[in-house]
């Protein structure tokens, strides 16, 4: 930790030419160093089918909705069982058998999952119900910021990291938006200007442009490019054996996980994964094969490794995925499904009561069904998000971080 | 200056003068009509080698396979294409790929013979870090009769760095010889970028954009790797600025929405299903489509519709799809499938027993609703004025759209004769996209563009990968999608590597801007530098004793001054 700190000192002051900011570079290398709590969301794009992720198997109905997609029902012994069948979790629900990187996480108790879970809006957009669930105002098109932006504790402490909030990717998401600082992260390597003296002169004219939307962001990203060099400086082997799958989720979850290594003040962070809009060949001929499976294989792996990579660290750490909305319980006329209502949730962390799924579940019977065809809500996703907020991120002031929302029903997903 | 730097892809030297010579006005209605505009000739230079660019669907497939193709031609499931160029590209690949029969068919193929059997250790150091001139002399060096199997056995990251450094023609042999498929990508985005750069129809180029994105489709997702040439060329492009609903009627009839939306595999409840294979898998009604189709394309998705609508308009919709690839894939109603039941659409009955009019009767409905006349005006008013346009001006153009039978041309008129277009709130209130950031700075600096591929490389690294928006919203116009540290930081460094000629394929020259700081930004900028931008020049100038190591020109394309239009 010393060396770190001193390392910033020097290469930080060293770094600037002009006047304008070491003022920030003052408050990072002193600050105190206490492990911050950290809220990691991964979004799942384009609605991922979760009844076929977390399979209800123990209702009838759902193999009655989807006589050619449907997930079988867990089987002892053989091998070819264990890639064509859920995997049991507690006799009435499995998981899709690529999905097996989390059995391990969720027989420890770490991996809870909460299922009818989602957005109470009726939208079936995709767009409308991202930047729902996102802004975390379901319904409500004028919230200008996002849930996790807001969730990040009030803190009266002038010596703010940068870096508090980070989205992975070109682009800054939605839900990290807002008046804290945010930063959008592509590559934690890259992530600097290429060329000393441009950087310097880049940075002075940033700070000092009249336009505000442009100088705001200026300031954060310098702020943050500074930081980063001693991260950069120092090449990373994930840790515990972890293997990141290919692909932007498993770069992103690593990179997250350098970040909560580094100890850099990370609080919130956002990155999505796409693919989901599985309209149509969702399960190929056998369900171990085919584009869910595909894509959850690499979901699974990748935040698999995530928990290995980040080890003791992942006391500190909660992770939640979500999804716009889930999707039809009758499966379509293309071995896939139509756009649906509620979903399914997965929580893992040091401080999670895993080992569980939770949430009342609705039943797939006709007249059980939300609209006739999807599967009903019995959990508000911000019951979720607002339990992770008040008990893992320590910020109780749920009623600016949900407005509209006064009283989450917390499920208990997290020890008083 | 704002009406060219709203209407074009930025302005080049000259523009601005040319403008005020003709007048406003009269430059605005020539963009109007592109084809009253003489064609810069270098651009069809340019175009000409992009060959996919204008072949048929079914030719793009023929004549660029893709490895699952290959594998069928070598294993005898397929036939060898007739054009002999590719004919000879396909019969090389099958003989110098080790086909392995148990590999899937997405994996890559493996080169039979490998690089360091052709060449030495030191001729692969050169390829990989040596300069342009070195590497171009190792590869004059390869005698012809090993070229084939050199390009083959390149591990296709170095492949794609040696691109920029040979000449056209290697280029596209370097490509047909591997990765064939991958040529069709190139040709769109090179296409694209050429034609952003060069063509004298900038309001066309900028509307072919505009609608591209609107009825985006996303190229990566199987089929549409070929269609998208033909989609743009046919579907889109003609349509820009005339009759929406014509523009419609071309997308929804395109194969590439048709397959990217799903909607080719949507069927109704029809008798017909039952015959045939018992095996394959009862197919029915798909509503992707035609939720898009009324929430993204037409209605928005506050334009008053219901589930209910989004169903029927699906069930009008089945029967649209596409023939088989061999038949050319061209986009077919099939009557078997089609549901020939009564169906409302927005409160309107459509009898049983339609046909392929069913689908007509709710193009009909949807391009004439209030609703969409409100939508297309504001989301063209937020491209070319402001992020939040002002409701007068909303108004003013949905009417025209009304008035007009949906007539492009009149409603971008609208716009353009308003005074809220010319009014002070809408002066530099959008930023570029990184699309137009970086054409706009090759246009100012007049840097030499002879492979754009890399650029659209830098393009994707500002967050707007070409033809590759997933979703089928397409990207948001608004500033927040391209306002953030990553993105700002990538285009400071592409600013930078632009200026010191670091991006490969583009060649700038510096001396043309060597006169002080505030006459330099006069020339990127066609304008005044705001004072801070160059007093940070400035300051810096006098930290370094005047020594610099950041062109000027790389710093003023960095600035903020240039990031809004």
């Amino acid at each position: 930790m010393t060396t770190r700190r001193l390392f910033l000192k020097g290469s930080g002051l060293a770094m600037f030419g002009v006047g304008a900011a070491p003022m920030w570079l003052a408050r990072a290398a002193d600050a105190p160093s206490a492990r911050k709590k950290v809220l990691v969301a991964v979004f799942q794009r384009g609605a991922v089918d979760g009844l076929n992720v977390v399979v209800p198997f123990g209702e009838k109905s759902y193999y009655a909705l989807r006589p050619t997609i449907a997930i079988p029902a867990p089987k002892a012994g053989t091998e070819s069982a264990v890639v064509n069948t859920a995997i049991d979790l507690d006799g009435f629900f499995g998981l899709h058998p690529a999905l097996a990187p989390l059995k391990p996480i969720y027989d420890a108790n770490k991996l809870a999952i909460v299922h009818a879970v989602g957005s109470p809006d009726p939208t079936r957009s995709h767009f409308d119900a991202q930047d729902y669930m996102e802004s975390g105002t379901p319904g409500r098109k004028a919230t200008s910021d996002g849930w996790l932006n807001r969730a990040l504790p009030p803190s009266a402490d002038v010596r703010k990291s940068p870096v508090r909030a980070v989205s992975l990717g070109p682009s800054l998401s939605r839900a990290v938006r807002g008046r804290n600082e945010a930063v959008a992260i592509n590559n934690l390597n890259q992530f600097k200007v290429a060329d000393a003296d441009g950087a310097a002169t880049f940075e002075s004219m940033y700070a000092s442009t009249l336009d505000k939307m442009l100088s705001g962001t200026g300031r954060e990203t310098f702020d943050a490019v500074k930081l980063m060099q001693s991260i950069q400086a120092q090449p990373y082997t994930p840790a515990g054996g972890a293997k990141y799958p290919g692909g932007r989720l498993g770069q992103s979850l690593m990179q997250i996980a350098r970040l909560i290594k580094a100890d850099v003040g990370l609080e919130v962070a956002f990155t999505d994964v796409g693919g989901w809009d599985t309209h149509v060949n969702e399960v190929g001929q056998t369900p171990g094969v085919g584009q869910l499976a595909n894509l959850l294989g690499n979901f699974g792996q990748a935040l698999a490794a995530f928990y290995q990579d980040v080890g003791d660290r992942m006391e500190d750490v909660a992770v939640v995925t979500m999804s716009e909305f889930g999707r039809t319980a009758k499966e379509n006329g293309n071995r896939g499904t139509d756009h649906g209502h509620a979903n399914v949730m997965f929580v893992f962390g040091g401080a999670i009561r895993g080992g569980k799924v939770y949430g009342e579940w609705p039943g797939l019977a006709p007249e059980q069904l939300y609209e006739n065809r999807d599967l009903a809500l019995t959990t508000d996703f911000r019951d979720v998000l607002g339990e992770l907020v008040a008990k893992h991120l320590g910020n109780r002031q749920l009623t600016d971080v949900f407005p509209e929302y006064r009283q989450p029903a917390f499920r208990g997903l997290i020890g008083a | 200056m704002h009406a060219l730097n709203r209407l074009t892809f930025g302005p080049r030297p000259g523009d601005v003068e040319a403008v005020r010579k003709i007048g406003v006005k009269k430059w605005i209605d020539l963009q109007l009509h592109p084809e009253r505009i003489a064609e810069n000739p270098e651009l069809a230079q340019r175009l000409a080698p992009l060959e996919s660019l204008r072949l048929s669907q079914a030719d793009t497939e023929r004549t660029y396979p893709n490895p699952q193709m290959i594998r069928a031609i070598a294993a005898g499931r397929q036939t060898m294409p007739e054009d002999p160029v590719t004919r000879a590209a396909v019969e090389r690949m099958v003989q110098r790929f080790k086909i392995k029969k148990d590999r899937a068919d997405d994996q890559p193929l493996e080169p039979a013979v490998t690089l360091d059997q052709l060449l030495t250790r030191e001729q692969i150091r050169t390829l990989r870090t040596g300069t342009v001139e070195q590497k171009r002399a190792v590869i004059a060096a390869i005698p012809e009769s090993r070229m084939d199997d050199v390009a083959i056995a390149l591990p296709p990251g170095l492949r794609l760095q040696l691109l920029p450094a040979v000449e056209p023609a290697l280029r596209r042999k370097l490509m047909l010889l591997t990765a064939p498929q991958q040529l069709v990508a190139f040709d769109l985005s090179e296409g694209k970028l050429y034609r952003a750069i060069l063509s004298n129809r900038q309001l066309e180029e900028q509307m072919v954009d505009f609608w591209y994105n609107h009825f985006n489709v996303f190229l990566d997702k199987g089929a549409d790797r070929y269609l998208v040439p033909t989609y743009e060329r046919e579907a889109i492009r003609p349509h820009v600025l005339g009759k929406f609903r014509d523009l419609l009627e071309a997308t929804a009839k395109s194969p590439a929405m048709l397959f990217f939306l799903d909607n080719w595999e949507s069927v109704g409840p029809a008798p017909a299903q039952r015959r045939g294979n018992a095996r394959r898998p009862v197919r029915g009604l798909n509503e992707n489509y035609a939720r898009e189709l009324m929430e993204l394309h037409t209605l928005g998705v506050d334009g008053g519709y219901t589930q209910n609508d989004v169903t029927d308009v699906a069930r009008c919709f089945t029967g649209w799809t596409i023939r088989p690839p061999r038949q050319g894939g061209d986009f077919f109603y099939n009557n078997r499938v089609h549901d020939k039941g009564e169906k409302t659409v927005l409160g309107v009955k459509i009898p049983a027993g339609g046909g392929q009019d069913d689908a007509e009767k709710v193009l009909d409905i949807l391009a004439r609703h209030p609703s969409t006349a409100r939508f297309i005006s504001k989301k063209l008013a937020q491209r070319f004025v402001a992020d939040d346009p002002p409701q007068k001006l909303i108004d003013k153009m949905a009417r025209t759209f009304r008035d007009k039978n949906g007539d492009i041309r009149e409603v971008m008129k609208t716009m353009l004769e308003s005074d809220e277009f010319f009014a002070q709130a809408a002066y530099r209130a959008k930023v570029k996209t990184p699309f137009e950031m970086i054409v706009s700075a090759v246009r100012a600096t007049g840097a030499q563009v002879d492979f754009a591929f890399p650029l659209a490389r830098q393009i994707a690294d500002l967050g707007e990968p070409l033809y590759r928006k997933l979703e089928p919203t397409g990207y948001s116009d608004a500033n927040s999608e391209w306002v953030n540290s990553a993105a700002l930081l990538a285009r400071m460094n592409f600013a930078l590597s632009l200026a010191q000629n670091k991006v490969p394929g583009s060649k700038l020259d510096v001396s043309h801007f060597s006169g002080d700081p505030a006459q330099v930004a006069h020339q990127v900028l066609f304008t005044d530098a705001q004072p801070e931008t160059l007093a940070a020049i400035e300051r810096q100038t006098k930290q370094t004793h005047g020594s610099r190591d950041a062109p000027l020109v790389g710093l003023l394309l960095g600035s903020p001054d240039f990031q809004r239009r």
